[in-house]
């Protein structure tokens, strides 16, 4: 069980995150590390890519939540890219669908932020 | 403490593991092997892993006193049933009682509330001294109580 973590830039001052494995109370912290530096470094824009994700937990939830407000504060905003059926539902029961973009493709993602 | 479904052993596996989160991965495959022999659809079985492993991540993430978790899956003929057990003074039930940030009693609460949607019972004792039991059944869609 692992989690894989890419990081890329892409147009329009925005970095793409791309998540491959499982994101649970083990590899979260991995995932909260990359987001965190990205944050660090004045990056307010990004697109998660979730497509390669089998399972995610609360704590992977809360990582993803804690990015969203730490962007939001200074005006950016988090995208997914979600087609696992498992985790969109999870988004959805929980009601993260409310606050979070959640696309079927990178480009969409990407166009909503532009 | 409540029994939500009657006891039959058709199948019962239990699983000690370390309260860290490096084995919780064992916990998620341990249900999913046992739910699928309660023949769930992979949706359920999905279900069912999640809701087991955010019960022992909230052991792990509150209860700093224990050192194993009590993992046990029983599959009876229309449904799961799992207990979580752990060991410290403070567990899975009464997680929104320990010190945690607003950000942690947010997810902590996510968590919960997750078990609670996926599962179709929920029910738990705890007690000061021994720790704090968890007890989940998921039926199979169309079972009612066995």
């Amino acid at each position: 069980m692992d989690i894989k973590v890419n990081v890329r830039e892409a147009p329009g001052d925005c970095y793409v995150v791309d998540l491959s494995g499982e994101i649970d109370v083990y590899t979260s912290p991995k995932v909260k590390d990359a987001i965190g530096e990205l944050i660090d470094r004045g990056v307010y824009y990004l697109v998660i890519n979730l497509e390669k994700v089998r399972y995610i937990d609360s704590t992977g939830l809360g990582v993803l939540i804690g990015g969203l407000k730490r962007v939001r504060e200074h005006g950016g905003s988090v995208n997914l890219v979600c087609t696992n059926p498992q985790i969109k539902k999870i988004f959805d029961i929980t009601g993260l669908v409310k606050i979070f973009g959640i696309f079927e493709s990178e480009d969409a993602a990407m166009k909503a932020i532009a | 403490m409540k029994q939500a479904v009657e006891h039959s052993n058709l199948e019962l596996v239990e699983l000690r593991i370390p309260a860290r989160p490096e084995w919780v991965a064992l916990a998620r495959l341990a249900v999913a092997t046992v739910a699928n022999r309660v023949h769930f659809s992979l949706e359920e079985i999905e279900d069912v892993k999640l809701a087991a492993a955010e019960a022992c991540a909230a052991v792990i993430q509150h209860d700093r006193h224990g050192e194993f978790i009590d993992l046990t899956c029983e599959a009876l003929e229309n449904a799961l049933r799992v207990r979580v057990r752990d060991s410290g003074r403070q567990g899975v039930a009464v997680a929104a009682g320990a010190p945690m940030n607003f950000d942690e009693a947010r997810i902590a609460g996510l968590g919960i509330f997750l078990i609670r949607t996926l599962m179709d019972e929920v029910t738990y004792d705890v007690n000061p001294q021994a720790g704090t039991d968890l007890f989940m059944v998921k039926r199979l869609a169309g079972a009612t109580d066995n």
